[in-house]
């Protein structure tokens, strides 16, 4: 007696009953596609937020001002993890960020993780025009060309400023998609002379869509070099903050700390005093948000994982009935001599193809169906869902099939025999 | 097969079914044996214990007590795979109600005890269909059960009976369930099959029936109260023998 004796049996067992054994396989199909497409959601989703994140700089560190610990921090469109440095109780004595301290912070020997540290001054709704055309900025910065790497703003035409342009203070401007298209509409920007608060700068580079986030457009900002933009727009009072990128995602922490170590010393903060300062820490935002949709990607597995068991159950409940039905074969084909194990094979072969085909089944609609897009999500697959559910589906038919199974095959044929 | 031993030898077999005051003596003490070519009817009212003697010798059923040799092997002392070895080599069973697989066809039927017994596709083809065209039913091997009737069913059940060529046929009321024209039928190749040397015991409780045997075996409450030989063990069968021959 044959292995494939054996699947043929089972397989003609299946076939003798196609509705009963395609709507078991349903179950089990419904079971293994949601496991794979729910997992694909969820990573999906994670997978979404993660860029996002990064989109705005993976490696950057925010240096903020702070005047009373316990408030609501909170930068622009950032929005991030505070720092745990900064504690309670209002400031009166908070000395602000300086060009200097930005300078300070890149030192090899005492902040080995920083690369760069640029200082940022910001002014929001800046009006600008061309050619009697006028668009209120929402966010004009000034700052060192470190910024583009750090803040992750890519340039898409022209170039960057460069410290040459900082240090004599020349009008120069990179500016977003948001920008160019309100001002110069199909006119190409590069070279031309915009009018900002009556002084004029020339426009070097627009940067890429970067798309927005949160509430703020990202793409409605422009970036010159701190010196002229001081100098003509924000003045020469404190700076908003300081982006300091770190050399690697790895030491982002190690950075932050570093950051921490040299700000307190040079504005003498010291035991009982809480810092003036506050610091947003991109990556430990990242990973935050990670492991909080990790979370729901876990409860929409369990969900699944739970429809599949069900599934399971049911094909124990179709090879109890399968089994109690054919009672009288199964007497039969032990009067002429079957052996307890072809009995036994034959209905774990039954229950393990209806379970695999129903597995096989669930993955092809699990895949199909993460092709589309769920409520704004693109579903990512994780392969390993793919051979979890798979798997799991496949020992499930063997440890629900093999209990009937095995009633059936240690049946005394007589008692088999006089079932009716 | 060693020659010399007798087919069937059963001795002060019993069985009981039950515990205490409710325990139903189905056979007290009975004592038989069988040579090779007899051809046995065994004969009683319903409760006599024919059936439950004949499912003993089937190795459907355990004996309480007693010993059976089923062809000089003590089938008492074999286990639940050597049990069914044995089933499928060496006894060939046909039931009153014949017991065929639903949904399969007459070749898959007869077939299936060469595939428990591991023959290979093509001569356990072979062998099907040359089973099949022994009982009369070449021109039926591709219809299902339910598309045949009673008596080319028993025809069936017989071919599947005799298709692994055992030492033992039996028959458990092979014609119960049968009109007269297929009990003729059915009795006709059992004659053939007696006549070309086969044992065969069969139960039945019609006198026209038993009347075919070479020995008649009465039982009444579990004893055999009759034991009658109707014509030599190496002769032909009765009926063969005034019929002239093979039909």
């Amino acid at each position: 007696m044959s292995a494939w004796e054996i699947l043929r049996f089972a397989l003609r067992g299946l076939t003798a009953n196609k509705l009963r054994s395609g709507l078991t396989m349903l179950g089990i199909l419904i079971g293994v596609g949601a496991v794979i497409m729910l997992v694909a959601v969820g990573n999906g989703s994670s997978e979404q937020i993660k860029n996002n994140i990064s989109r705005l700089g993976a490696n950057s560190l925010t240096v903020m001002k702070s005047t009373s610990g316990g408030g609501a921090g909170g930068f622009g469109g950032f929005g991030g993890t505070r720092s745990r440095q900064q504690t309670n109780g209002p400031r009166t004595q908070a000395r602000d960020l300086t060009v200097d301290d930005a300078k300070a912070l890149v030192d090899p020997v005492n902040a080995p993780s920083v690369k760069s540290a640029s200082p940022v001054t910001t002014s929001s709704s800046v009006t600008t025009t061309y050619e009697g055309t006028s668009h209120s900025i929402s966010q004009f910065v000034g700052t060192y060309p470190g910024y583009f790497a750090a803040a992750n703003k890519e340039i898409a035409r022209g170039a960057a400023f460069t410290d040459d342009d900082v240090t004599s203070g020349r009008k120069v401007l990179v500016i977003g998609q948001t920008v160019a298209e309100d001002l110069f509409g199909t006119v190409d920007p590069l070279n031309k002379q915009v009018n900002v608060g009556g002084t004029p700068f020339t426009v070097v580079g627009v940067l890429k869509e970067s798309g927005s986030s949160g509430m703020q457009d990202a793409d409605d900002v422009a970036i010159g070099p701190l010196t002229a933009v001081q100098q003509n727009i924000t003045g020469f009072g404190s700076l908003s903050s300081i982006v300091v990128e770190a050399k690697n995602s790895k030491v982002t922490d190690q950075a932050q700390s570093e950051i921490t170590d040299i700000l307190n010393q040079r504005h003498e903060i010291s035991g009982s005093n809480s810092a003036d300062f506050q610091i947003l820490n991109q990556a430990s935002l990242q990973s935050a948000v990670s492991a909080s949709s990790k979370t729901f990607t876990v409860l929409l597995g369990a969900v699944a994982a739970i429809s599949l068991l069900v599934g399971g159950i049911g094909i124990t409940n179709i090879m109890l009935v399968t089994v109690t039905e054919r009672t009288r074969e199964i007497g039969i084909r032990k009067a002429i001599g079957a052996p307890k194990g072809a009995i036994l094979g034959q209905f774990i072969a039954e229950a393990t193809v209806l379970s695999l085909l129903g597995g096989v089944l669930g993955v092809v609609v699990g895949v199909v169906g993460s092709l589309f897009k769920v409520v704004g999500v693109q579903p990512v697959i994780v392969p390993s869902s793919i051979a979890l559910a798979l798997g799991v589906s496949v020992a499930i038919g063997l440890f629900f099939g093999s209990y009937p199974a095995n009633r059936a095959a240690k049946l005394r044929p007589i008692e088999a025999l006089r079932h009716e | 097969m060693t020659p010399g031993h007798p087919v069937l030898d059963v001795q002060a077999l019993t069985k009981v079914y039950g515990h205490g005051d409710t325990a139903v003596h189905a056979l007290r003490g009975v004592s038989l044996r069988v040579e090779r070519g007899d051809y046995v009817a065994i004969m009683g009212a319903s409760g006599s214990g024919k059936s439950t003697l004949m499912n003993i010798i089937g190795c459907l059923d355990v004996p309480t007590g007693g010993r059976y040799l089923l062809d000089g092997t003590d089938v008492g002392a074999l286990d639940e795979r050597r049990l069914s070895i044995l089933r499928n080599r060496r006894i060939g069973f046909i039931f009153q109600s014949f017991n065929l697989i639903p949904r399969m066809s007459a070749l898959a039927n007869v077939e299936l005890p060469l595939a428990y017994g591991g023959i290979r596709p093509a001569e356990r083809r072979r062998r099907a269909q040359a089973a099949l065209r022994q009982v009369g039913l070449a021109d039926r091997m591709d219809h299902e059960p339910n598309e045949l009737s009673g008596g080319q069913q028993q025809r069936v059940a017989v071919a599947r009976a005799l298709v692994t060529a055992p030492a033992l046929l039996l028959a458990d009321e092979p014609t119960g369930n049968l009109d007269t024209r297929s009990t003729a039928d059915v009795l006709a190749i059992l004659d053939q099959l007696s006549l070309s040397g086969r044992t065969i015991v069969l139960i039945t409780h019609e006198d026209e029936v038993a009347a075919r045997a070479k020995r008649v075996i009465r039982l009444v409450d579990g004893e055999i109260i009759e034991d009658r030989r109707q014509s030599r063990v190496d002769g032909p069968p009765p009926a063969a023998s005034l019929a002239g021959g093979v039909r």
